[in-house]
């Protein structure tokens, strides 16, 4: 919506207040969204015309309620409930809408959160469902992310909200003991798309023709394109923490994200995947390394330690070394150290490793790396392989270097890695046969 | 003695709403459920909403864990009960079998465990 309505700008704010505010008073989480999706489309047809209005937020609430008050009476299957919310909002005077009261509506927005996430859904569904509900992207944008077909999504989305209506999962403003439970599968749901996103950025070719069938089947009109998913979750992790700005682990997790989604743009070099020894450090995000700092120091500040903060610990310290070489490398094996103790995995004891290979030297870490050897976790896991395939070239063990770098490129499902270990592993044989 | 009739279907195999099938068999069950509870065996009945509408909650080592779904994945899911006051599991399963679903599906017939003092 770039259309000098001004809507672009104010959707991402306003949309996740406005569907909130509808699932409040309405209790019907479609109803919401279509009212929310219809009052955000006159926006974009009157603002470019008519300018905007003095208080837009006041303007899409009663425009929307409005909405919704129609499709209640246009629907001949429409629940007392509703038709009585319904009588009941179209005798408020428009006028006494003074969202100057509830200004934050945070119990709303917090609510919606905690409602999408609810463990009683599938782990897919909340993902989808946070992206759909609270991001406002259309199931198209989101099935293109995801790399599944419109009609996929449609489903996936279509039965938690059938489980939603059916078995009454509450979309209510949660009370402390409700929201420091339930927090944390809204933080992981946060994660995820941001995982999900970062490991399919730096892909285009791999993945791109199920994308491409994806978008071709969709044509819809999607009120707004956001759908990338780091720029999503960067933006859920900060709502989060403007929602519930004490819990250090939200903090945690706004950091994380925000550090690591800082070195965007040189993690990928036209179609090679560049390892962070080799990024070009100017091309990091100095203002989300702000952003990510400032959440971090909000966590440490609030004196409870978790494993998101520490990751944005680790991450944190990668942001502000001035070059790979002059990294704190032996606070990084420290703050790994913090992190194990709390989160045994193998996949941290890893990346571990990597860190002891340069506090300490190369030979500690591949001594790490047999212990994990045996660890289920490290059998088809890639990046197992090219870590000691790196670890076996700085020892100059070239021949199993090699050999490693075959089983990393064997497990590659993106291209840009593929060939970034291709070319090391051609750079490793050239060594080899300088010896 | 009190027993609860649990009764399992394959819900694609379940006659679909809105079709004469399943008018029919809404008949049945009308006069299923009247007749248990004319001969004083009804305690109480229902149907289920689907089991897409399940979620299931364990409690290990201090953490409770609640996931989507049946207790159990598999193509029957419990779709309703009936519990009744009868004398024996006889009589109990000469209820059951005229249940409409036993056509399609099953039941499965369990006593309550009677609690001292309940």
């Amino acid at each position: 919506m770039r259309d000098g309505s001004g809507v672009g700008e104010i959707f991402s704010d306003q949309w996740p207040r406005l569907v909130s505010v509808l699932v409040r008073d309405f209790g019907d989480l479609d109803l919401a969204q279509e009212a929310a999706q219809e009052a955000f489309l006159e926006a974009a047809a009157r603002w470019g015309a008519d300018g905007q209005p003095r208080s837009p937020e006041a303007w899409l609430v009663t425009t929307a309620r409005r909405k919704a008050i129609d499709r209640i009476r246009r629907n001949k299957r429409a629940t007392e409930h509703l038709i009585s919310v319904a009588d009941e909002l179209s005798r408020l005077p428009e006028h006494d809408l003074d969202l100057q009261q509830q200004p934050a509506l945070i119990d709303e927005q917090l609510a919606l959160l905690l409602g999408c996430c609810h463990p009683a859904l599938a782990h897919d569904a909340q993902v989808a469902l946070t992206l759909r509900v609270v991001g406002g992207l259309s199931t198209d944008q989101i099935a293109q992310a995801f790399f599944v077909s419109p009609s996929t999504m449609g489903r996936r989305l279509g039965r938690a909200k059938t489980k939603i209506r059916l078995a009454h999962i509450p979309f209510s403003a949660p009370d402390q003991t409700t929201l420091v439970t339930r927090l944390a599968a809204v933080r992981r749901v946060i994660y995820l798309i941001f995982s999900e996103g970062h490991a399919s950025n730096g892909s285009s070719a791999s993945n791109g023709s199920s994308a491409s069938n994806a978008s071709n089947a969709s044509n819809a009109p999607a009120p707004l394109v956001r759908g990338d998913l780091c720029d999503e979750a960067v933006w859920l992790a900060e709502l989060l923490a403007t929602l519930v700005p004490d819990d250090a682990e939200v903090r945690g997790l706004a950091a994380l994200v925000l550090l690591i989604d800082a070195r965007r743009a040189s993690r990928a070099d036209a179609e090679v995947e560049v390892l962070l020894a080799d990024q070009d450090r100017s091309l990091w995000d100095s203002a989300l390394i702000e952003r990510g700092l400032a959440h971090l120091g909000a966590a440490h500040a609030l004196g409870s330690l978790g494993p998101f903060q520490l990751q944005a610990a680790i991450a944190s310290l990668h942001a502000t070394a001035p070059s790979f070489e002059a990294t704190d490398w032996p606070a990084i094996v420290g703050l790994y150290d913090a992190l194990l103790r709390r989160e045994p995995s193998a996949v941290v004891a890893l990346n571990r490793a990597v860190a002891v290979s340069y506090a300490t030297g190369p030979a500690e870490g591949l001594a790490i790396l047999d212990e994990l050897a045996g660890d289920e976790a490290m059998v088809e896991y890639r990046y197992f392989y090219s870590t000691r395939a790196e670890l076996l070239a700085r020892t100059d063990r070239n021949a199993e270097a090699l050999a490693a770098f075959d089983e990393a490129i064997g497990l590659c499902v993106n291209d840009a890695q593929r060939e970034h270990l291709r070319r090391r592993r051609a750079c490793t044989a050239q060594t080899q046969l300088r010896q | 003695m009190k027993f609860m009739l649990l009764c399992y279907t394959v819900p694609e195999e379940t006659p679909t709403p809105g079709t004469p099938e399943q008018a029919a068999e809404a008949e049945e069950w009308f006069a299923f459920t009247n007749a248990v509870a004319k001969a004083g065996a009804l305690v109480d009945s229902g149907p289920l909403q689907g089991a897409e509408t399940a979620t299931t909650i364990r409690h290990r080592d201090g953490e409770s864990t609640i996931t989507d779904g049946p207790y159990l994945e598999t193509k029957e899911v419990l779709g309703g009960y009936y519990v009744l006051d009868v004398e024996n599991l006889d009589v109990a399963l000469e209820w059951a079998a005229q249940i409409p679903l036993v056509r399609y599906g099953s039941v499965e017939v369990r006593p309550l465990l009677d609690l001292p003092g309940a």
